[in-house]
């Protein structure tokens, strides 16, 4: 069995800060991690593997440096990873990054056959959620996304059956392989990783595919040619234009303070006060 | 929210020429999505959002409905005129009866090649995601997802779609310009509900998918239903008590609780208190939790990171507790109350208390 699972080198979003006069990203010492919603993906495969054995790929498209994402998921216990990298793709939108790992599939295709193809959910920096459908397309197939649970995989007969999130419950749904999955958040927890991984992940040679490796045939399709999507300006929000109406009494008593706050809600908002009066009813 | 700061996009904005082959796209489009014989309503959000579009545009608004042949669809039609649309798309096939990728991408990718749109949105939902990705990479055209404010660029006439960007720090407007149509995903209640105008009628307009059961390969084996009485429903929610990490412990978080029962209300939180535990991830309210819109929302202990304000910020009357005089929530909130959220809340809940007693011995 052969699992591709995509993997994104992104930004440690919770320690970005913007600079408060300027208003520009400081990316100074922003640590870069594994997308962290790829990794419920990834421990999804590599469960997959222990069952039936074969073989998981991680393919990242990303600078240089993105190759210490790759080598974290070697550690986890990913087997091969192939990094998709060329000045080409720079400014690639999500169309434009479909195609270039879509063509780096199937260049993996190539090596061994590939079941299964899974994305993350989303990344936190992008939060699209649109590579992983733009993906199946691409590669027509079968598209299972926000799965929550692999049921039966009979990798005979070709056949895949996963409980699916939809908005008001649970689909179960049965598909052909090969087909893309995302898994939904929360699923199950990324395994520690090994010693003998990690000593495998620091001296792995990672596969380095530039555009022409990677199958690219159209170089109208990527990078900022290749993206149809064009930010127009990145900006600040607005702080809004009144403060909040501070409630203050002479005393200080918190009885006070609640009294004087609901007779000016309900005096400056009449309807409210009927909200309240029926809601409680 | 609107622009301030400006700053110089790094693609420039230079003199655009619309490819006249792409002329003929005209009309904005709502994609109806349903489940269970009930319309979400992020549509009808995003048609009231959409009729503002189509009317800057002097444009018709449609409503796309695709499902099983049926009473039904049409009802939701009806509904679509009532809530802004002028006609409706109606793609009818028993393969549609319940959402699956294949048979939904190829019934709304072949409408549009047929008709034609220049915008088309879709919620942001697991359903809306799901299809929405998938039509924009076989159509090869632009998708702007989880956008927050949507508006049409005067200079030419193109979508020019707000959404927030690195980590939800700063927002960035995108524009699609030389492909059609241009698609957008909104999160459920990032929109303002339309008013419902029962008065109003348009008309239907047929299309057949062209496929059959046996093309398609995925299938439904079951549906289970969630449980909705024992989930949380904070989007829908008309009043919200909401408390982040200065509640400090589990114990003072049913201080919320106390004051949430004498309104009726649902208790929220931020995402640290969820982290921590202390509520289900479903009470969490921003960026990563949902999207809320009550009447009466008030936060204890929060200080207003931007995460947790574009959860909230659509609130009527939102009323902040924080010891903090310069905590960033002061900055939007409607009413604002210096002080220990410990002492506050007691006093707060018995003086609502109070208030409903005394209405409900008036009326
Ligand atoms: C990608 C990303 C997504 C995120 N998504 C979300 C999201 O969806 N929702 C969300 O909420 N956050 C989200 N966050 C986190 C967000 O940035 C903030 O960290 C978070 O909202 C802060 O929560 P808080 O206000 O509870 O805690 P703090 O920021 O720690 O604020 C606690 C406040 O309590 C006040 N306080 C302390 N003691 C008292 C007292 N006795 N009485 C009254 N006030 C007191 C303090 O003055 C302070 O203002 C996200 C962050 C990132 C990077
Ligand atoms: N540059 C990339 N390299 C590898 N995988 C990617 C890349 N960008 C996106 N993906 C995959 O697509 C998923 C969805 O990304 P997004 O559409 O950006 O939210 C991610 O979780 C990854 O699995």
């Amino acid at each position: 069995m052969h699992i591709v699972v995509c993997i994104k080198q992104v930004p440690d979003s919770a320690q970005i800060r913007v600079h408060p006069v300027t208003n520009t990203i400081m990316r100074q010492g922003v640590p870069a991690i594994v997308n962290p919603y790829d990794l419920y993906s990834l421990e999804e495969a590599l469960r997959l593997k222990d069952r039936f054995g074969g073989r998981v790929t991680v393919l990242c498209m990303g600078p240089p440096m993105a190759e210490a994402a790759l080598r974290k998921c070697l550690a986890y216990g990913a087997d091969e990873a192939v990094l998709v990298t060329d000045r080409a793709f720079a400014g690639s939108d999500t169309l434009a990054t479909s195609y270039a790992l879509a063509s780096a599939i199937r260049q993996i295709q190539k090596d061994m056959a590939v079941d299964l193809v899974f994305a993350g959910k989303q990344t936190i920096d992008g939060d699209t959620a649109q590579v992983g459908p733009g993906i199946a397309k691409r590669l027509d197939m079968g598209l299972l996304t926000y799965v929550s649970k692999i049921e039966t995989l009979d990798l005979q007969a070709r056949e895949i059956t996963v409980h699916r999130r939809a908005e008001g419950g649970v689909q179960v749904l049965k598909t052909k392989t090969p087909c893309l999955i995302t898994m939904l958040e929360g699923v199950n927890e990324m395994r520690f990783a090994t010693m003998p991984n990690m000593f495998r992940a620091a001296r792995y040679p990672l596969k380095l595919l530039d555009k022409d490796a990677a199958g690219i045939e159209d170089v109208a399709k990527i990078g900022l040619k290749g993206s149809p999507t064009i930010v127009s300006k990145v900006f600040a929000p607005q702080p809004k234009a009144k403060r909040a109406d501070m409630i203050e009494t002479e005393s200080g008593e918190p009885r006070d303070i609640a009294i004087t706050l609901l007779t000016k809600l309900f005096t400056q908002h009449p309807k409210l006060e009927k909200e309240i009066d029926k809601q409680a009813a | 929210m609107s622009a301030s700061n400006e700053q110089p996009a790094k693609k420039g904005r230079r003199k655009f020429e619309l490819d006249p082959a792409l002329a003929a796209y005209k009309g904005v489009w709502v994609f109806i999505e349903h489940e269970r014989g009930q319309v979400h309503s992020v549509s009808w959000e995003l048609l009231g959002e959409g009729r503002k579009l189509a009317d800057k545009l002097g444009v018709e608004l449609a409503g796309v409905v695709m499902g099983a042949p049926g009473p039904e669809a049409r009802r939701f039609c009806e509904e679509a005129y009532q809530y802004g649309a002028d006609l409706c798309y109606l793609v009818e096939d028993p393969v549609l009866a319940n959402y699956r990728n294949e048979p939904y991408t190829k019934g709304l990718t072949d409408l549009v090649n047929k008709f034609q749109p220049e915008i088309l949105l879709l919620g942001a939902t697991t359903l809306g995601r799901d299809l929405a990705g998938s039509v924009a990479t076989t159509l090869k055209t632009g998708l702007t997802a989880d956008c927050t404010e949507l508006a049409i660029d005067p200079e030419n006439r193109s979508l020019a779609a707000t959404r927030p960007t690195f980590g939800g720090s700063l927002l960035c407007t995108i524009v699609t310009l030389n492909y059609r149509p241009q698609m957008a995903t909104v999160r459920p209640r990032v929109m303002a509900m339309p008013e419902r105008d029962g008065g109003r009628s348009g008309r239907i307009v047929e299309a057949a998918l062209g496929m059959i059961e046996t093309d398609i390969i995925t299938k439904v084996l079951e549906y289970i239903p969630d449980n909705l009485s024992d989930k949380p429903q904070l989007p829908f929610a008309d009043i919200i008590v909401a408390g982040g990490r200065g509640m400090k412990n589990p114990d003072n978080f049913a201080l919320l609780w106390d004051l949430a029962k004498v309104l009726g209300a649902e208790v929220g939180a931020t995402r640290p208190v969820v982290q921590a535990g202390w509520v289900e991830a479903e009470r969490q309210v921003g960026q990563s939790g949902k999207t809320v819109r009550p009447k009466l929302y008030i936060a204890a202990g929060i200080s207003g990171a931007i995460q947790h304000r574009v959860g909230m910020e659509g609130s009527d009357v939102i009323i902040a507790i924080n010891n903090d005089p310069n905590a960033p929530i002061f900055d939007f909130a409607t009413y604002g109350i210096v002080g220990n959220a410990m002492t506050i809340l007691p006093a707060l809940t018995e003086a609502f208390r109070q208030h409903v007693a005394t209405a409900r011995k008036a009326g």
